[in-house]
């Protein structure tokens, strides 16, 4: 399955990659919120470079606007909101058991995969090798996800415009606060 | 590049997976769950350029569910620390039997 890639390429992959794995450790490891955000942001891009190398221009635009943009927009925003930016009076981290326990389903996680990584996929499921290549070139990056999207996937396209609707009314509601519920 | 992929992804979805372990603050346990949306999209992304594109086509909707519960999760925690003053999830125990 595994082509041969130009070592260029490679090393990118690997640079991307470590980066966004340092930049992960050091998000969970932070106590302040507002650094914990910031070093979330560092990782999602990292990705985003990843989805382009890995022929997914698009969900790498969709990436950096979206996660890195929009979401962490609103995680700042509430972190400032609310004041809570200060790490010494929240956030401590929990005691020794639950490091333990968190140690405990990191390792049973990892020899899950290493079982999942061994088995192999039905014949059926695997498409022809440059499928996604012919695609790309027939249609450009846009249309490799449209055409699915419009096409295959429409009943589920419109139902997350439903799902969209009831997350900003219960957004609203739910943030919307005492005085004006009183009403 | 699939299997340095799946090991990135498995390496991220850990690193969320206890950072919500180890974590009291509940906004950086939202975040940590981000984390753990974002790595498995790297999974989809990973297969769909072995397996067709329909992989993407489901991290679209990943994002969009991501961004849905980020909305709500942020507006509860909003609620949350009206009521309460603090987002320390040591103390917002009034479900805990």
């Amino acid at each position: 399955m595994d082509q041969h890639y130009p070592l260029f390429y490679v090393f990118h992959f690997y640079l991307f990659g470590v980066i966004a794995l340092a930049s992960a450790i050091a998000f969970v490891t932070r106590k302040s919120p507002v650094a914990a955000a910031l070093w979330l942001v560092n990782t999602m891009f990292s990705l985003a470079a990843l989805f382009v190398m890995l022929d997914a221009q698009f969900i790498g635009v969709m990436q950096v606007l979206v996660y890195a943009g929009a979401i962490m927009v609103v995680f700042l925003f509430v972190v400032m909101l609310l004041n809570l930016g200060h790490p010494s009076e929240l956030a401590d981290a929990r005691g020794k058991g639950w490091k333990f326990a968190a140690a405990l389903v990191g390792l049973g996680l990892l020899s899950e995969i290493m079982v999942i990584a061994r088995t192999k996929l039905p014949e059926q499921l695997i498409v022809p090798r440059d499928f996604n290549e012919q695609q790309l070139q027939k249609l450009n990056a846009v249309g490799t996800i449209a055409q699915p999207l419009f096409k295959d996937y429409l009943l589920a396209f419109e139902l997350t415009s439903v799902l969209l609707l009831v997350a900003i009314a219960g957004a609203v509601v739910l943030a919307r606060g005492r005085a004006a519920g009183a009403r | 590049m699939l299997a340095e992929s799946l090991a990135l992804t498995a390496a991220l979805f850990i690193i969320g997976v206890m950072g919500v372990l180890i974590h009291r603050n509940a906004i950086i346990i939202f975040m940590c769950v981000e984390l753990m949306l974002t790595a498995v999209n790297l999974t989809f992304v990973a297969f769909s350029r072995f397996y067709g594109p329909a992989g993407q086509v489901f991290v679209i909707f990943v994002m969009t569910v991501s961004a849905a519960e980020a909305a709500v999760g942020l507006a509860i925690i909003i609620a949350i620390y009206r009521h309460r003053q603090t987002v320390n999830l040591k103390d917002i125990n009034l479900l805990k039997g």
